[in-house]
């Protein structure tokens, strides 16, 4: 009993864990001398700030849905 | 020459109203300059809304890895708006949501309210720092005004890097409150639009007996928890997930319904009634690939609410940067929604009112797509130029609503066609 009750916390905890990817992805990345590549402006999660925030403005007044990315919140009474 | 003297005069311009903002000197050192992204953009639809949307967004990294991040907005809305009732064989009267005055729409039309004109000025403020050892927080507000509305928000996110930088958690929180002040008040719900001679004197009586309040508020909390993760030395990806809960006034209160006999002939219009609590969860992934000949920037987002609205955004770009520095980058969006449970098209007469009930399309089953070009070039002195060209296109469907007698006959689900475009300049 006592070991199915360990294994489920185990199952539990590396799910947790790769979930959280602390530990599951430990084995992915770069070392910071190959990050080239990644620290290019265009590689930024959001490389436009200004196009993003002016789709969310559109986008938030014409469709159902909002945020996502970032906070989705209130702004204004668009129509 | 001149045009160089007369950039730096600008960005100097600026600096120093930006520092008498904050209440500091104009003495800036080579490293802790301000980066300036301006933009204008416009966007129009066939027949219908138009906005021009104006952006000066000033940031200033210093020296200890502290940014400072502004941002004004102004826009300017004007144009017709669809307002929830449906299209008749007939021509239809509707009294102007303030009360003032009537308008007409052609047999066979959509009926779209002309009186939408409205300018909104945002200010937006963020201030990000390292804090320990691999932590950064960052806080944030925003306020935005236009005549009949108002909103202010918080928001606080905090982020740990883990593994080499390779791994980044965060977590972040935000509140923010609307007021809406419409001309005219709020109507009182599922009220029948009182449609007569305005300039007779039992009318303004009769008008004010629909409306409640004078204005409503809601208020947001959104919680956004996120995980990035480095893949390789091409590839990043970040999942999401935010929770989103709103309480308060959530209808339209320029939106109708119309409520039809059996041959589908509208005999009233009702203003609309939602839900005054919505909680929204969204998933959200996003990946961005190096290959070597562009970037893919590739996102997925799930969104489901207790409105049963559930939402699939799939969005695509990929920049092709060519030797001399400019790039281009096509975009296609791809959108899917379900109808709210409370959404129909109109209301039978002789049924019983529903609680709820509104027609606005938006919240309709709804598919839209976007395709456009983004075409960039550098200017020299890190300043960039670039220019963006997008079609919009919206479906409205029907959520199994069967049309009616002369509803048969005309477009009760109008498609909606848009041009977005947008120049900007970073200096």
């Amino acid at each position: 009993m006592l070991i199915i009750n360990r294994y489920k916390v185990l199952v539990v905890l590396s799910l947790v864990c790769s979930v959280v990817g602390m530990s599951g992805c430990s084995s992915l990345g770069v070392e910071p001398w190959e990050r080239d590549l990644l620290a290019k402006k265009e590689m930024a999660l959001t490389s436009a700030p200004i196009d993003a925030s002016l789709d969310d403005h559109i986008y938030f007044s014409k469709e159902a849905t909002s945020g996502g990315r970032s906070f989705g919140g209130g702004g204004c009474g668009c129509n | 020459m001149q045009l160089k003297a007369k950039k730096t005069n600008l960005k100097a311009m600026l600096t120093t109203a930006s520092c008498a903002l904050l209440g500091s000197t104009a003495n800036v050192s080579a490293q802790e300059t301000w980066q300036f992204d301006t933009a204008i953009m416009h966007y129009a639809e066939v027949d219908r809304v138009s906005a021009t949307e104006a952006i000066i967004a000033g940031t200033k990294k210093f020296n200890n890895d502290e940014v400072l991040s502004l941002k004004l907005t102004i826009d300017a809305l004007t144009g017709a708006s669809p307002n929830g009732a449906t299209a008749q064989p007939t021509p239809q009267t509707f009294t102007r949501p303030s009360g003032n005055g009537q308008y007409n729409v052609k047999a066979g039309d959509t009926p779209l309210d002309d009186t939408f004109h409205d300018t909104r000025v945002q200010l937006t403020g963020q201030w990000t720092q390292p804090l320990l050892k691999d932590y950064t927080v960052s806080v944030g507000g925003n306020f935005s005004k236009e005549y009949d509305y108002m909103s202010a928000s918080l928001n606080g996110n905090v982020a740990r890097d883990f593994n080499k930088k390779n791994t980044t958690l965060s977590a972040g929180m935000a509140y923010a409150y609307d007021v809406i002040e419409p001309e005219g008040g709020i109507p009182k719900p599922l009220s029948e639009m009182v449609v007569g001679d305005s300039n007779d004197p039992n009318f303004n009586d009769d008008f004010n007996k629909t409306r409640i309040a004078s204005d409503e508020s809601k208020s947001t909390i959104d919680l956004l928890f996120g995980v990035t993760q480095v893949i390789n030395r091409q590839m990043i990806v970040q999942l999401n997930y935010s929770y989103s809960t709103v309480s308060g006034y959530m209808t339209d209160p320029f939106k109708i319904i119309s409520s039809v006999n059996k041959n589908g002939e509208s005999q009233a219009y009702l203003y609309e009634n939602r839900p005054d609590e919505r909680t929204k969860h969204a998933f959200f992934g996003q990946t961005k690939y190096h290959f070597d000949s562009g970037i893919l920037d590739a996102s997925y987002r799930y969104m489901t609410d207790d409105w049963q609205i559930d939402s699939h955004t799939f969005d695509f770009r990929y920049l092709i940067p060519f030797t001399n520095g400019h790039f281009i980058e096509p975009h296609f969006r791809l959108y899917t929604q379900s109808a709210a449970e409370f959404y129909q098209p109109f209301i039978a007469q002789d049924e019983a009112k529903p609680n709820f009930v509104s027609a606005d399309y938006r919240i309709g089953e709804l598919d839209t797509y976007t395709v456009g070009l983004k075409y960039g070039m550098p200017l020299g002195d890190g300043n960039n130029l670039s220019f963006r060209l997008e079609y919009y296109h919206q479906t409205p469907k029907d959520n199994g609503t069967q049309a009616i007698g002369v509803l048969k006959e005309v477009e009760l689900y109008e498609q909606v066609d848009a041009i977005i475009a947008q120049v900007t300049y970073s200096f």
